[in-house]
């Protein structure tokens, strides 16, 4: 999947080795031998590697297990001006993404094996790090006819969605579920009412002022009540793709409570940001589902630090001058967020709202649980997919300087404390923080 | 006399005219008092003079509007400016593309003044980024119209006295309505108490938090206001999508004689046009002594005159114009 061929040996020493999903929390090195852990512990140190194996320093920085972001959209094939496979795993690696999940809403829409086939082999090809596509549940993304589930997950789908619609016919939903139960494949849904959102930002005080249509928050609860449902009655794998309210939670902490094989995400611009970041008509902050009240960014944290929600996502979506430098209502929606996605949620553990455990968890190991990847892991004997993140690098978000080939970000001037220094996928470096070595 | 002769001093802060949310309590006053004089001056036959002499105004109207681009148009002329009519097809398959196309392409023919109306909320402001001239709102979707907002002002002034301490209804499709939001806005800085009457579909969502009593039932909504101002219900609204029917909804809350009666004695009736008779308002009602509907159209150039003179006077105040830059 890597282009580059891993060195066949390389060390860091001296880090912060952390992966709360197998107790890791120790100073201590990795070696890594043809892309793999070949020995991770305290143990190792400069002095007890192999001579010759000329260890990198990480001089105390955080060792975490690559991110594997379960929802990014790029435009390839089909809209490269925004995105291709490429520049985003530039991002996904400047942002200590290793696992990008790409979704099906692509021209042409992924519902077809030859497609989840190209895109594989152009990742293999052109991308940086690991690219797993997502296959179109619907045909078309049209929510009427199956896609050939069955023959998607051989190609090499991880999940099955309509990426940002929501199948809205029960019966076709139900039997698709159904279905899926015989491949194990995961049935991801954006939840939204199509017929009851129809507006551009949270409905409330701030879209009044400005004159927006609304999209109330029921819009997502009525979507997602249905959904669960519906899982009660077909026992299949379900996932919210991302959840942006309070009460979305509450549905799906009782969900939970019943034992029901659900899960959900949140996007990281709904943890950090809320209707009032819309300002005076910034279309970059336009977002689906939208960014909605502070009460329910804070309690969509809550939900992370609890483990009601299960991962976090970048939702990262390139946009151009063509379809965001136009009137709101006109405007697309999505931003970008691989690249800031890290630092961003590092600012919920520097202000003492979430725990770097949990933050990590929701990054690495949860996804590569519901997706059966075998990522995500500080293992010996599993890839050496790595990010090595200074918690303390203070810097501030230019979006010129990103690397994504759209400069559709959220965090404009933002100043974060924390970066990534190094991104290392299957063993080799495919990121490193200009004025590091 | 209309125009002082003392030194242009700029009137208000902005270069533009984009909202009512923009604006001081004391740089409303100012605006009206110049539209007052403005006013005065035209009805008593005085020549005006002529401020905007050598500048060139563009009309911009995305969304059709005879009205209002008629009295911009009419403003622009009494004090002397060049005007041009942009006629601008609204079928354009991406009006996105259009609005920052078009605001170049015009900013490249240098103008003073642009006047522009649009479909969409925050079109206006998001053109006024891409130009060098002083940009007026003349309605942006369900967002402002401020000028609007002033001449209803105005007109209140004009007949009461004062804005401060009165108590004003509006009524209608107020969760549509651009008059509405401005309206809100002008009047909650000028210390009025606002009133807001409509059916629930109609009213947006946090109206409760606008600063203004809102009332479902528009007897209740009427009593002792001072001023009751009606909205335009849109053909579109109505039909079962926000309202069953017309009918019903001039039961309820069409402004008749009766309902009126409710309100204080020689109430001021008002409506910003084009009226729906029989949907909104009784015909009897709004040809009747107590409406103030074809003074507001009257005030509507004044106030037109007055906001372009207070914009142009901090491009002649700095010596040249933006647009001439």
């Amino acid at each position: 999947m890597v282009r580059a061929l891993s060195p066949n040996r390389r060390a860091i020493v001296n880090a912060r080795l952390y992966d709360p999903a197998n107790g890791l929390d120790a100073t201590g090195g990795v070696l890594i031998e043809d892309g793999v852990i070949k020995w991770i512990g305290e143990a190792v140190t400069a002095q007890s590697l192999p001579a010759g194996t000329g260890p990198t320093d990480a001089a105390g920085a955080l060792l975490i297990p690559g991110i594997i972001d379960m929802r990014v959209f790029t435009g390839e094939p089909g809209t490269e001006h925004r995105e291709t496979l490429q520049s985003a795993s530039w991002a996904a690696a400047a942002g200590g993404v290793t696992s990008i999940v790409i979704q099906p809403n692509t021209a042409p829409v992924m519902d077809d094996a030859s497609i989840i086939d190209f895109v594989r082999r152009r990742a293999l090809n052109t991308a940086d790090v690991r690219v797993h596509p997502m296959a179109a549940i619907t045909k078309g993304l049209a929510g009427e006819q199956m896609t050939e589930l069955g023959l998607l997950k051989e190609a090499g789908a991880v999940a099955v969605t309509d990426a940002t619609r929501s199948v809205r016919n029960s019966r076709v939903l139900s039997r698709a579920m159904k279905y899926a139960c015989n491949f194990g494949l995961l049935l991801v849904q954006h939840v939204e009412d199509g017929d009851l959102a129809g507006g551009v930002m949270h409905s409330g005080e701030v879209a009044t002022r400005l004159g927006l249509p609304g999209i109330p928050a029921a819009a997502e609860l009525i979507a997602l009540e249905r959904d669960l449902r519906l899982v009660e009655m077909t026992g299949a794998p379900y996932h919210a793709a991302q959840i942006s309210c309070a009460g979305s939670l509450e549905v799906i902490r009782r969900a939970k409570d019943k034992s029901l094989p659900v899960s959900c995400g949140v996007s990281i611009n709904h943890l950090t940001l809320n209707e009032h970041d819309v300002g005076a008509y910034r279309t970059f902050f336009k977002l689906s589902p939208p960014l909605r009240r502070e009460e329910d960014r804070v309690a969509l944290v809550e939900g992370v630090a609890d483990g009601s929600i299960d991962v976090i996502v970048s939702s990262h979506d390139p946009q151009d001058a063509d379809t965001k430098r136009v009137p709101f209502t006109d405007a697309a929606f999505g931003a970008v967020g691989l690249e800031t996605m890290l630092s961003a949620g590092l600012s919920l553990v520097h202000s003492g709202q979430l725990s770097l455990e949990r933050l990590v968890t929701a990054f690495t190991a949860r996804p590569a649980g519901l997706l059966g990847l075998e990522y995500g892991s500080l293992q010996q004997g599993k890839p050496a997919d790595i990010a090595l993140v200074s918690l303390s690098e203070p810097w501030v978000v230019e979006a010129d300087l990103l690397h994504s080939a759209s400069r559709n970000t959220t965090f404009e001037g933002r100043a974060f404390e924390g970066r990534v220094v190094e991104t290392v996928v299957g063993g080799a470096s495919v990121y490193k923080l200009s004025g590091t070595d | 006399m209309a125009k002082s002769s003392a030194s242009p001093a700029p009137m208000i802060k902005s270069r533009h005219l984009l909202g009512i949310a923009d604006l001081s309590p004391g740089e409303i006053t100012a605006l009206l008092d110049l539209s007052d004089s403005y006013a005065n001056a035209t009805r008593s036959g005085d020549k005006h003079a002529k401020v905007l002499k050598g500048l060139t105004q563009i009309n911009l109207f995305f969304e059709n509007s005879t009205r209002t681009q008629s009295s911009f148009e009419l403003a622009g002329k009494r004090l002397g400016a060049d005007v041009l009519n942009m006629a601008v097809g609204t079928s354009s398959v991406n009006k996105g593309e259009t609005v920052l196309d078009t605001a170049m392409t015009l900013n490249a023919m240098r103008p003073h003044l642009l006047i522009v109306r649009h479909q969409s909320s925050g079109a206006v402001e998001l053109l006024a980024q891409k130009v060098s001239c002083a940009v007026i709102n003349a309605g942006d979707g369900q967002h402002e119209h401020p000028t609007q907002a002033l001449l209803d002002a105005l007109t209140i002034r004009r007949h009461l006295g004062r804005l401060e301490g009165l108590t004003v209804a509006i009524c209608g499709d107020i969760a549509h309505s651009r008059v509405a939001r401005s309206n809100i806005l002008l009047l909650s800085k000028m210390n009025v108490r606002l009133r807001l009457i409509g059916p629930t579909t109609l009213l947006p969502s946090g109206v409760e938090r606008l600063g203004a009593e809102v009332f479902t039932d528009m007897r209740e909504g009427l009593k002792g206001a001072d001023v009751v101002m009606m909205l335009r219900l849109q053909l579109e609204r109505m039909n079962g999508s926000f309202i069953p029917s017309a009918r019903e909804y001039y039961h309820f809350f069409g402004l008749d004689q009766e309902k009126l009666k409710l309100a204080r004695p020689n109430a001021l009736v008002m409506h910003p046009g084009p009226m729906n008779r029989g949907v909104e308002i009784d015909s009897i009602v709004a040809d009747g002594v107590q409406s103030v509907i074809r003074e507001q159209v009257e005030m509507g150039v004044a106030t037109r005159m007055a906001v372009m003179d207070a914009l142009s006077r901090s491009f002649v105040a700095s010596g040249s114009s933006k647009g001439a830059k």
